[in-house]
């Protein structure tokens, strides 16, 4: 297994599978908690805590969990890691877990989380499967992030509560309202969408240029 | 190797399905009943000095509270009110003079319960602190029932009988009117609603003026104040 290997496990999470930006999943947090920068990170250290915590169990203990009980297995360990997040926000920072509400306990039912545990987590070593879960915890913060900072600074004129453009700016509310996270979410889309368009044109035209030359 | 036999060596017995799961379920409830016990001291200190912190801004000058419930047909003094159990909290002054009622109270707003708490003094009959506890209200609009400084300073003084109106901006004539928030006439008149209603429900339960209970729990050391 040589560094190449687990840098590449680590990066694919941030950038080239991006959990949100490509493969979609997790919308349900996604848009409904990215109406600030602050609930957008609260929930992405949540979900990151879950990820990790759950890759590891469910990586160091995959050859004991019987193939028929695996899914309730996963459920049970993420159920766990849930609950903690849950409390532990509660007792730390009740604020935050105040404006997050039922969708703290929901980061159970967020499909990142299984669907990590059973596409990879289960099938590969623990330092893998924990690198996996990193960079895709990883990428799913850096989304709710990017997503919760545009909606902030454009919806309430401020990037966590600290005010940026003085008295004369007109906040768009319609960004911090429901239709701003699919706006906001969607132009995000169109770019990811555009760049990859682009990377591929790009390397037609070197394959193309290279036939030529030969 | 048939596929019977093959199926038979990789699928283990129901007993250690069985058990799996059920090991599973007794770590993962060792671990909740762990992280429940070692939170839950600071998120009830943290609860209280929530409460004790609203009380306080809605009825400036207390610097201690009690929690008063009706019973019996007359107000009394307990520790810790009953689950759903109606209650105001009676705020004193350094010299255990009474000072007034922070009543709390609950209502719909425009998208979902909007629960306050409001600070009332029974000699004036006048609203002197409001303090939005829980709301939904859309951001940018309803929010300012919290955020619009005004008309949250609108409640410093403001007489609640015969009942208090929210008006249009701009056209408070009355000590008992209160200027609507621009944009936001449905969550106002919800405030206004909510204080309204809960002050007829506790009329005829609050004792005549001057006649309170006195102070009589010891002020409990400050939970929570260093956690």
């Amino acid at each position: 297994m040589t560094k190449n290997e687990s840098y590449e496990e680590f990066i694919k999470g941030i950038w080239r599978d991006n959990p949100v930006f490509v493969q979609v999943l997790g919308m349900c947090p996604m848009l409904a908690v990215t109406n600030s920068a602050i609930n957008a990170v609260a929930m992405g250290m949540a979900t990151f805590f879950v990820l990790v915590g759950s890759s590891f169990l469910v990586s160091s203990f995959r050859n004991l969990i019987p193939k028929q009980v695996r899914i309730s297995c996963f459920i049970i360990i993420i159920a766990t890691f849930v609950t903690i997040a849950d409390y532990t926000l509660l007792a730390v920072v009740p604020k935050v877990h105040k404006e997050l509400g039922a969708f703290i306990p929901l980061i159970v039912a967020n499909c990142l989380i299984l669907g990590r545990q059973e596409a990879f987590a289960s099938r590969y070593p623990t330092r893998l499967a924990v690198l996996d879960a990193l960079g895709m915890a990883g990428g799913f913060m850096l989304a709710l992030f990017s997503l919760g900072a545009v909606r902030e600074i454009l919806g309430d004129g401020a990037l966590f509560g600290i005010k940026l453009f003085g008295e004369n700016f007109e906040p768009w509310v319609i960004m911090i309202l429901p239709p701003g996270g699919f706006l906001t979410l969607g132009v995000i889309l169109l770019f990811f969408n555009w760049f990859k368009f682009k990377k591929d044109e790009f390397l037609e035209d070197v394959a193309a240029a290279e036939r030529g030359g030969n | 190797m048939t596929t019977e036999s093959r199926k038979a060596a990789s699928s283990p017995s129901s007993l250690r399905l069985v058990l799996t799961l059920a090991i599973a379920g007794l770590i993962s409830g060792i671990a909740i009943i762990g992280i429940y016990e070692s939170t839950l001291p600071t998120i009830t200190a943290n609860k209280a000095r929530e409460l004790r912190e609203a009380v306080f801004k809605v009825l400036p000058g207390v610097t201690k509270m009690q929690a008063l419930v009706y019973r019996n047909n007359q107000l009394v003094v307990v520790e810790k009110p009953d689950k759903d159990e109606p209650v105001v909290y009676g705020g004193y002054d350094d010299q255990d003079d009474f000072i007034g009622y922070a009543v709390p109270a609950a209502g719909p707003g425009f998208q979902d319960t909007i629960a306050i708490l409001y600070g009332y003094k029974p000699a004036q009959k006048i609203v002197v602190g409001m303090e939005v506890l829980e709301s939904r209200e859309t951001p940018g609009l309803g929010d300012k029932i919290y955020k619009d400084a005004e008309f949250v300073g609108a409640f410093s003084a403001l007489a609640i009988e015969p009942e208090i109106f929210a008006v249009k901006k701009g056209t408070k004539s009355q000590p008992n009117e209160i200027d609507a928030i621009t944009g936001a006439t449905i969550s106002s008149k919800a405030v206004v609603r909510i204080i309204n209603e809960a002050h007829a429900a506790w009329a005829g339960q609050l004792p005549e003026a001057g006649s309170e209970p006195p102070f009589e729990l010891a002020e409990p050391a400050d939970t929570g104040a260093g956690q």
